[in-house]
This record gives structure tokens, C-alpha cells and sequence, in this order.
């Protein structure tokens, strides 16, 4: 299998103190990752390596052929304005920048598959809607269809599931799904170990370094989540004393 | 009697003609720009980078008197200035946009008053504290004209990435490097309505055409395109209303308009069914009525 890809070394920080530190790992093309750990683990902070908002420390990562075109991330928390005066299917349509870029307008192609978008998502009927009125779960849903329309080979969502109903939840998961069927690598930071158990092949565990890496049952294991805890509370104070302790 | 009181003072007087099309021509071109200010929660930097203006305006008043193409350079040049060292100070250094701005313009609007006080008497300062919109020659109408269109089709290039960097900044660095274009595109746009404005309103009234409308269609237009377009409606008719009250009753005409548009507002803030006081205190009485 190629590699989607790879952590080469790769520690990333904020004001030269790492939050992640000499991460090595592979990502496989096509592949569905969940990604846990507990809170100040350092997911998020590599979720931003990837999508290039955040430069390493040191090391790298490598990308198999991937271009930043190709990855579609959802952050953590999304700084969407929701008291802009934009409807919903503008916001999905949003999704196509890529295809139709800042300035060209949308054909009827493209509505079509704005359309589709919002379907899959349960979401018809709120097309007109402004985005505002929506509660948090269908806003969710409404940056789900936004991501399809993306139509990246890597897809970086991080907790898209907080907040979320399990109805919801259920749904969303299905476009993970479908995401993997058609190949895309997807890597997801999830809390909820039930639902990486049973909807996710692999898992990454984290928690400033490297845990474990593999199959879900073998990473998520009573052992390897206690060491997670352990470590993470031995990083506790500032984190440069836990750059130095793991030198 | 309605043609006297509403029409004749237009086709007696040239000048009430020419600050007409002025107004009208600030209304197509600023209040849309007006409309994202607000709408991106910079309201008061617009009033700020329309204080940063004077000094540029003074300079060139200084040079050239009170000159039309003196005071429009200078005043780009200065509105570009601070917009740029604002953007920048915030990027290298850990102070917000509004704070390093407010320091800015308390700065230019001192300076600003004193080169202009220093050489004009108070006649002088009035005008570019108020504006002149009773005396627009021909010059001045046709550069409120041109930057207006110029202001009009420049949003109408950028609208998808402005939109997105209003509602979705974080989507639009993700997908594109327009981000930081985007956001100096629109402060020169800024700076370029309130330039125009400035001949016709004043440095201080300038912003108001700007904004007051924006802020009164939001409580009428759900969507973005209708409440650019009730935020145009609104300003005009501000400036048509505005100007007959300082025909009638001698007022200065920049402040009448202003006040017109203000009075706008808080009609809309009363009266407007999308998050109106009276629709929200009686729901079922006002939308039977
Ligand atoms: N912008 C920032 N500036 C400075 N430090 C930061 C910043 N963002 C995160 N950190 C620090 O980096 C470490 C890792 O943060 P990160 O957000 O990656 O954790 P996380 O694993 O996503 O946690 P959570 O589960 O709470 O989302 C934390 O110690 C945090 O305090
Ligand atoms: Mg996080």
C-alpha cells in the first residue's frame, strides 16, 4: 500500500515549546485513522502540521503526491460566523472553490451537486435557510456536505462528533464511510472509544508522543490508554519541561 | 404643494441637482462596502481609517489649498498608509487590530486638525471636518462618479472571497492564499469610499453613509445580496431626504443626511420584522398587522 503520509521526526510546538514530539508514523493511502488521546495531547496541534498551518519544529512530513489542494480539513472549532447573512446551500457551496476558484459563478452542474450534498447529509429542506438558524448539529451536518464537495484524497476532521446527537452522529459517520469506500485517506480525532472501535480499522494514539500506532484492538488497549493518561499528566506543567524529560 | 416641497428645489437649483447625483453616486459605491464593514464587525475601523485620512487631506490642503486633487492623493495616501500599518502591526506584534487602529487615528485626527487649523481659519476646517456637498463642481462629481464604479465592479470581483473571509476565514486560508489580498483589497476599498465621501460628507460624516444604512437594512434583508441592496435604498433615499431638510429649514447638509439615515435606523431598529424591537416583543400582533 503507498503512503498517504509520513511523520518523519516530527516535533511541533508554539513559541519554540513542543506539543508534539519526534513523531514517526506512516499513514497509509486510503486508509481510515481515528486519532486519540487525552486533552492536550497534541491531536489537534497535528492535524495543523498537516494541513501546513503550522511549521515543525523539526523533522517533516512527507506527503505521498498529495498537493495542500487535496486535503480538506475541519477544525476543532470552526470560526464560522454565524451571524453572516449567507444561506445554507451557499455555505456548502463554498465546498467547490476549488473547481470554480473566487470568481467564477456556479452552473447548473454545480448546483446539482450542491444539491446532492445537502441530501446526503440530511439536510434538504435548510437550503435557503440562513446559516444562523441552524442548531449545532445541523451545522455540523452542513460542514459535512461542505467537505464532500471538497472531493479531497485526505480528509482531517478533528472531534467533528462533539455536541452531536447520536442520530446525527450516525449519519455523519456514514459519510466517513463513504469517504473510505471511495478510497480517501480520512484521519479523525475522536474521544468517544466505542465509536473508533466500531467504525474505525485504525487508530493513532497520542499524547505528546507517539503511544501506539496499528489496528484499533491492538492500539486501544487498557494498557497503552493508562500509559497515555500517565504521560500527559507528567506534561502537565509547561511543556517544555516535557520536551526535556523525553530528550 | 408636494412637487414644491419635494421636486422644485432640484429643478430650480443646479447645485441641489449636482449634490443629488454626489450622494447618490456615494450611495451606490460606499454603502456596500459599508455593508461588509459592518457586517465583519469593523464598523468603528471605518471611522477610524476616515480620521486617518485628515493628515493626508491636510497636507495637501497645505500644498495646494483647498484642492480637489491635492486632498484626494493625500488622503489615498495616508488612508493606504495607515490601513497597511495597521494590518501589519497587528501581524508582528501581539496588539489587536482595533487597538493599534485606535492609536492610529486619535494620532492622525490630532495632527490632521492642527496643519489644517494652522493655515485655513475656521471656515476652512468646517469644510473638511463637514464636507461641502452644496458646492460638488463638476471635478468633484465626476471623481465621486468614478470611484464609485471603480468601488462597485472591485466588490462585485471580490464578493466570493470577501463573503468567505467574513463568514469563514479559516475555510478561506485552507482552500486559498487570497486571504491576506482579500483583506487589503477591502481596507483599500475602504479607504478609496471614504476618500470620495470625504469631499462630499467630511472626514467625520463620511463613514456615516457607510454604515448607518448597512446597520438599518440588517434588521429588513436576510440574505447578503438584499441587504446590500436595501442598505443602497436606504442611503439614498437618507441623501434625497437629507438634503430637502437642509434646503427648507437652512441646515447643514452633511449632518441632515446623516441624521436622516440615522433616524433610519432606529425606525428599523423599532420597526424591521428580522429582529425589529416590535417584532420581537409582539411576534403574532405584528405579523397580523
Ligand atoms: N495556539 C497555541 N499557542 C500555544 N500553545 C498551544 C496553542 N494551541 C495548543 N497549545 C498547547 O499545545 C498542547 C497541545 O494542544 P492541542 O490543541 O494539540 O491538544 P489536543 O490533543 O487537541 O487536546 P483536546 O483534546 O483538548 O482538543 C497543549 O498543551 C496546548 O496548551
Ligand atoms: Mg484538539
Amino acid at each position: 500500500m503507498t503512503r498517504a503520509l509520513e511523520f518523519q521526526d516530527l516535533t511541533l510546538g508554539y513559541d519554540r515549546q513542543p506539543a508534539v514530539h519526534r513523531l514517526r508514523g506512516e499513514i497509509a493511502e486510503g486508509s481510515l485513522t481515528a486519532m486519540v488521546g487525552p486533552n492536550g495531547a497534541g491531536k489537534s496541534t497535528l492535524l495543523k502540521g498537516v494541513t501546513g498551518s503550522l511549521r515543525p519544529l523539526e523533522g517533516r512530513i512527507a506527503f505521498g503526491g498529495l498537493a495542500r489542494d487535496d486535503i480538506a480539513y475541519l477544525p476543532q472549532q470552526s470560526d464560522v460566523d454565524r451571524s453572516f447573512p449567507i444561506a445554507v446551500s451557499d455555505l456548502v457551496g463554498m465546498g467547490l472553490w476549488r473547481e470554480i476558484g473566487g470568481f467564477a459563478g456556479l452552473r447548473a452542474a454545480h448546483r446539482a451537486r450542491v444539491a446532492e450534498a445537502i441530501s446526503a447529509v440530511g439536510l434538504e429542506g435548510f437550503e435557503k435557510r440562513p446559516i444562523g438558524s441552524l442548531s449545532g448539529g445541523q451545522m455540523q451536518r452542513a460542514l459535512f456536505a461542505r467537505l464532500l464537495l471538497q472531493d479531497a484524497r485526505l480528509v482531517l476532521l478533528d472531534e467533528p462528533f462533539t455536541a452531536v446527537d447520536a442520530r446525527t452522529v450516525a449519519d455523519l459517520i456514514g459519510v466517513v464511510r463513504r469517504w473510505h469506500g471511495e478510497g480517501r485517506t480520512v484521519i479523525a480525532v475522536l474521544h468517544d472509544v466505542d465509536t473508533v472501535r466500531a467504525h474505525f480499522p485504525r487508530t493513532l494514539m497520542l499524547a505528546r508522543e507517539l503511544v501506539a500506532h496499528g489496528p484499533t484492538a491492538q492500539v486501544l488497549t487498557a494498557e497503552n490508554q493508562f500509559r497515555a493518561r500517565q504521560m500527559c499528566e507528567a506534561c502537565a506543567g509547561p511543556p517544555h519541561i516535557c520536551g526535556r524529560s523525553a530528550a | 404643494m408636494m412637487w414644491e416641497v419635494l421636486v422644485q428645489p432640484f429643478t430650480d437649483f443646479g447645485f441641489m441637482r449636482r449634490a443629488l447625483i454626489g450622494c447618490i453616486a456615494i450611495s451606490v459605491g460606499a454603502t456596500p462596502v459599508g455593508a461588509f464593514l459592518m457586517l465583519r464587525r469593523m464598523s468603528l475601523t471605518g471611522d477610524a481609517m476616515a480620521c486617518a485620512i485628515l493628515p493626508g487631506a491636510a497636507v495637501g490642503y497645505l500644498v495646494a489649498g483647498l484642492s480637489l486633487g491635492a486632498m484626494t492623493v493625500g488622503g489615498l495616501i495616508a488612508g493606504m498608509a495607515v490601513a497597511l500599518l495597521a494590518g501589519f502591526v497587528t501581524r508582528v506584534t501581539a496588539l489587536r487590530e482595533d487597538a493599534s487602529l485606535a492609536a492610529f487615528y486619535l494620532i492622525s485626527l490630532a495632527v490632521g486638525v492642527l496643519i489644517v487649523s494652522t493655515r485655513g481659519g475656521n471656515v476652512d476646517l468646517m469644510r473638511v471636518l463637514f464636507g461641502t456637498v452644496l458646492a460638488l463642481d463638476d471635478a468633484a462629481l465626476i471623481l465621486l462618479c468614478s470611484f464609485a464604479s471603480v468601488s462597485l465592479f472591485a466588490l462585485a470581483a471580490l464578493f466570493r472571497p470577501l463573503v468567505l473571509e467574513c463568514a469563514d476565514p479559516q475555510f478561506l486560508r485552507s482552500v486559498s492564499g487570497l486571504s491576506a489580498m482579500t483583506h487589503f483589497a477591502f481596507l483599500a476599498l475602504v479607504v478609496l469610499n471614504l476618500v470620495g465621501g470625504f469631499h462630499a460628507l467630511g472626514t467625520l460624516m463620511a463613514v456615516g453613509i457607510m454604515i448607518l444604512p448597512a446597520a438599518a437594512a440588517r434588521f429588513w434583508a436576510v440574505g447578503i445580496g438584499a441587504l446590500i441592496a436595501a442598505a443602497v435604498a436606504v442611503a439614498m433615499l437618507s441623501s434625497l431626504a437629507g438634503l430637502l431638510l437642509s434646503y427648507h429649514f437652512s441646515l447643514p447638509s452633511g449632518p441632515a443626511i446623516i441624521l436622516v439615515a440615522g433616524l433610519a435606523y432606529a425606525l428599523s431598529l423599532v420597526f424591521g420584522p428580522v429582529g425589529g424591537l416590535a417584532g420581537r416583543a409582539f411576534p403574532r400582533r405584528y405579523l397580523e398587522a
